[in-house]
């Protein structure tokens, strides 16, 4: 009998098959596994460096570290240390631990504290806020309190050219907008400089960036080291609303997102993808100095993910979703609460039984702490 | 102190061993020949200004921030204007149970500068350095491609001697 | 005398000339290995040698050339790691500018066995005499008609290039070290692939240590079943120590792999003891990174049988109780050392060394020579202890190259070995924190 070669390599990710093309790695396959089913999404591994257009990126910041319980069915055999997912590439029978191992867990924690003990946490006046990818890692990794108790490394803020601005105290070192000048512009005059926790972006000498692509290095930033100078202070991102627009540009595909205030265009972006990446890179004129809403043709709405606070916006009422749509899903989700109570309408028995409710949860919350 | 070049150039001895550096390496390698070209640069004008990088940057058909990138992450190379004599101290652990941290805060107290700084006459720089694989013979320093062993207040007091005639 | 298979001419006079060197009996090894030889033979022998690599991980060098990936057309490159930095090693530095042509010679049999026409020796910039060393010898080597074209006419080419480093410990890290080659910063490369498959230029690589290297015309002279009769067990061949310290005799020392640490530190033929009037308190055995170990547990292993200079038995116990062979740096401490500030020195160096590409690295090194800086300096707190544990721990394995590792280690064995001396620092900070105060609680010296 003829035998045909498999073309696709079958991993189990935290439980779960997977098939995928060889040469894929292990973050590649699981994010197929969140795309094919959207509730997965929380078994992807977390990428601050990794940036699926920007080849060689990745193996850096050890967020997506996991264990490979058996590196293959040839030789199941587990990898001795954790592994950055986002460029181990699978093998046929593959076993890969993400969730449902404690050990990759304790260390995502830590790479968390690693990261944000030299980050200054000026969230509140940070213009990233709300599209923060160290943001979302902490919120979904991190602890409540930090055992760092010395001083943070600061740096002063630098204009790199007339449209970005590097904040390099915030910057994290994932070297995206190194690999990005490196691989969509024709001349690179930013880099690393010096080394260690000393490392930071730097044009060495005053340098403005200045080439047709330079503004991608905006998108590419998982923090607000680099941000977009006419977009400064503007506005909260979740205040902005986000519309897919395109237009034909002679430099770029012209495929933007337009973040709207009100009427006003007040910022332009490359569109993203569902793990915050850029799809097709645009050139500054799109970005900087088409923010008129006729220099564009407006497609609609830009899907956002329902966890982002950028959903929370007020899109206009014939594109949300039908509130007959909520009952409905609540009742094919939720049982009905039976609550035969009587109304209480008296302000004296309101307020002594919030008081009681409150020793209630005062207590709980001790007996919590306690344990 | 070495002035800041005002016109970049190697002299020509020196520019034929970069040439040489350079074909060493296969062709279309020449970036490998940064370090080596970096110090024969610092030898000719003692630091290396972003002047200096960017036509090493010139030569090599590199990008001028390839050049300052290497540059910084070295400990070797000097980015800003140094003294005539630059004492490279050893403050590695080995060193220091050799008795390197009192030798260290004599010369320091006799040059009067702290790491980093460089004497009024402009004579001497002195910078911290870490392991210099002397471990057996230290103390140490080095001054350019000389290593001092065994240092003592003594000795340290005869090298200074020495260096500022 | 024990035997010496590296040192045994290196104080001959003059024997960093050619000449010298060739009266010696020098470059026999590489005209048996070129005129009688085939590159595969000399991989076997090198196999059957058990030689380890001698650079600190101890892999055998001779599995190392056989995992060289040999595809058509394609350039193979040896790269000798003459980047010594390691605190307490200057075993290379000494070999090289003693006694060049050893260092040559082997390199020229490693480049024929692996088919390599160009290979590089990196060395670390700051020894740049040794690199006029090299050179000189090189030259020397290619007018005797040893490298170059058709070497003894056996058509087989080959140049060597000396290549200067900047001043980098993370050089000596082989896929950093070939970053730093190719003219860039020395950020070492998340493997796979491995150097044999993608190592220089992108091309098959192999990385050997200078010490590694050097026992190859040896063992192309004596055969490989001598060269594996020497040593013990699977620590075979000699080994160079760099003992440095509180002993009498500083210096780097040969030794037949197997002799006792007490008659490696005591013995007139090496160390020659501790300095007189004093007593051990703790040794690091392979170079800083290894785990420091207390006077009792390096002499005798926590089975009470004597502690020998082998990778095996010197890595007795795991890091519970043991240590590692590393590189063979031998730092001795006595009593008037101070644990803590040692620990702090070496935390400094590491932090100081990274290169800051991946996170754990950058940012632990960093945290925990503050740490200890803070407990040096009389301001430490009684959680600091564990909290240097526990940074120690999440930095260990999860970075891309071994120097987390090697910043892991000495913070988190020092505390094992010496937690008390590091309490009485938090305790007692006053005390603690004036120039030159040791801890004087209770403590096993030998």
């Amino acid at each position: 009998m003829e035998e045909t070669k498999p073309q696709l390599i079958k991993i189990t990710f935290d439980g779960i098959e997977v098939e995928v093309e060889p040469g894929t790695t292990i973050m590649q396959a699981a994010r197929k596994i969140a795309e094919a089913d959207e509730s997965q999404g929380h078994l992807v591994p977390p990428a601050m460096c990794y940036y699926k257009p920007l080849p060689t990126s990745g193996g850096k910041c050890r967020a997506c570290l996991v264990k490979v319980a058996q590196g293959s069915a040839k030789d199941p055999r587990p990898m001795p240390k954790l592994v950055p997912s986002c460029i181990t590439q699978v093998q046929e029978g593959m076993v890969v631990e993400n969730t449902t191992n404690q050990g990759v867990l304790d260390t995502r924690k830590s790479i968390v504290e690693f990261l944000l003990i030299n980050h200054p946490l000026d969230c509140p006046i940070c213009d990233q806020a709300g599209e923060c990818h160290l943001q979302d890692f902490a919120f979904e990794h991190g602890s409540v309190k930090t055992r760092y108790e010395e001083d943070r490394r600061t740096f002063d803020k630098i204009d790199i050219g007339p449209f970005v601005q590097l904040h390099m105290t915030r910057c994290i070192l994932c070297y995206r907008c190194v690999y990005t000048a490196d691989q969509i512009t024709d001349k690179r005059v930013h880099g690393v400089m010096n080394r260690g926790d000393a490392s930071e972006i730097s044009t060495y000498i005053e340098k403005a960036i200045d080439n047709d692509f330079s503004g991608n290095v905006i998108d590419v930033c998982p923090v607000g080291a680099l941000t977009d100078k006419t977009y400064r202070f503007k506005n909260r991102v979740w205040f902005s609303k986000p519309e897919d627009a395109h237009c034909d540009c002679s430099k770029c595909s012209g495929k933007v997102t337009l973040w709207y205030r009100g009427d006003e265009v007040i910022r332009v972006t490359a569109r993203k993808n569902t793990w915050g990446e850029v799809n097709e890179f645009i050139c500054n004129t799109c970005r900087f100095e088409r923010k008129k809403t006729s220099d564009w043709v407006l497609e609609g709405p830009t899907k956002v993910k329902r966890s982002s606070v950028i959903s929370a916006n007020k899109y206009r009422a014939d594109l949300i979703k039908k509130p007959d749509f909520a009952l409905k899903l609540a009742a094919t989700q939720f049982k009905p609460i039976d609550d035969t109570r009587e109304f209480v309408t008296d302000g004296e028995t309101i307020r002594q039984q919030s008081i009681e409710n409150n020793d209630k949860a005062n207590h709980r919350s001790l007996l919590a702490k306690n344990n | 102190m070495t002035e800041t070049p005002n016109l970049v150039a190697f002299t020509p001895e020196r520019l034929e061993k970069v040439k040489d550096i350079i074909a060493r390496y296969p062709e279309g390698r020449q970036k490998s020949a940064l370090l080596p070209v970096l110090h024969v640069a610092q030898e000719q004008w003692g630091w290396l200004s972003s002047e200096v990088m960017d036509y090493v940057a010139g030569i090599l058909s590199l990008e001028p921030v390839e050049v300052y990138e290497v540059a910084t992450f070295y400990t070797m190379y000097h980015l800003d204007p140094v003294g005539k004599h630059v004492i490279e101290y050893c403050r590695t652990g080995p060193c220091c149970l050799m008795g390197g941290e009192d030798v260290y805060g004599y010369l320091k107290q006799k040059l009067g500068v702290e790491a980093g700084q460089t004497t009024a006459d402009g004579l001497f720089t002195l910078k911290e350095v870490e392991c210099l694989a002397a471990c057996g013979w230290g103390p140490v320093f080095q001054i350019r491609e000389k290593y001092y062993m065994n240092l003592t207040n003594e000795k340290v007091d005869q090298i200074i001697e020495d260096l500022s005639k | 005398m024990a035997k010496k298979i590296l040192t045994e001419h290196i104080n001959v006079p003059g024997i960093e000339t050619f000449d010298v060197y060739r009266r010696q009996g020098g470059y026999t090894a590489v005209e048996k290995a070129l005129k009688t030889m085939t590159p595969d033979e000399i991989v076997e022998e090198t196999k059957k040698s058990g030689v380890r690599g001698r650079g600190g991980a101890g892999f055998p060098m001779g599995m190392k050339w056989g995992f060289l990936a040999k595809p058509e057309g394609v350039p193979r490159y040896l790269v000798c790691n003459a980047d010594e930095s390691e605190p307490g090693t200057f075993k290379d530095h000494y070999l090289m500018k003693s006694i060049p042509h050893l260092l040559i010679e082997g390199m020229i049999i490693g480049s024929f066995a692996l088919g390599a026409k160009k290979s590089f020796i990196y060395v670390r910039g700051e020894l740049m005499y040794v690199i006029h060393i090299l050179e000189k010898a090189i030259a020397e080597a290619k007018a005797a008609g040893f490298l170059g074209q058709n070497i003894l006419g056996t058509g087989y080419d080959l140049e060597l290039i000396v290549q200067s480093g900047g001043g980098a410990y993370i050089c000596g890290e082989e896929t950093a070290l070939l970053e730093s080659l190719e003219g860039k910063r020395g950020n070492p490369r998340n493997k796979p692939p491995f150097p044999a498959v993608k190592g220089l230029y992108q091309s098959p690589t192999v990385v050997n240590n200078v010490e590694s290297i050097a026992n190859m015309p040896w063992i192309i002279n004596n055969g490989a079943d001598a060269y594996a009769g020497i040593g013990i067990g699977r620590s075979t061949g000699t080994k160079l120590i760099s003992a440095s310290g509180h002993i009498k005799k500083p210096g780097v020392y040969e030794i037949e792999l197997g002799v006792s640490v007490e008659e490696f530190l005591n013995s007139d033929e090496y160390c020659g003891g501790i300095r007189d009037g004093h007593h051990l308190k703790a040794l690091v055995a392979g170079g800083s990174s290894v785990p420091i170990l207390p006077a009792h547990l390096i002499m005798k292993t926590a089975n009470g049988e004597d502690r020998l200079m082998s990778y095996e038995s010197l890595s007795d116990g795991g890091f519970a109780t043991g240590t590692m062979l590393g590189s063979g740096g031998f730092i001795v401490f006595d009593e008037t050392a101070c644990i803590v500030r040692n620990t702090w020195n070496f935390a400094r160096f590491y932090h100081h060394e990274s290169c800051g590409q991946c996170s754990p690295c950058r940012e632990g090194t960093g945290w925990m020579e503050k740490v200890l800086h803070r407990i040096e300096h009389g301001h430490g707190s009684m959680h600091d202890v564990d909290l240097l544990v526990d940074i120690s721990k999440k930095i260990e394995g999860n970075t891309i190259c071994p120097l987390g590792d090697a910043a892991a280690w000495p913070v988190a064995s020092a505390i094992r070995h010496f937690r008390d001396e590091f309490m009485w620092h938090i305790t007692n900070p006053h005390e603690a924190s004036q120039p030159g105060a040791v801890y004087q609680g209770e403590m096993a010296l030998v």
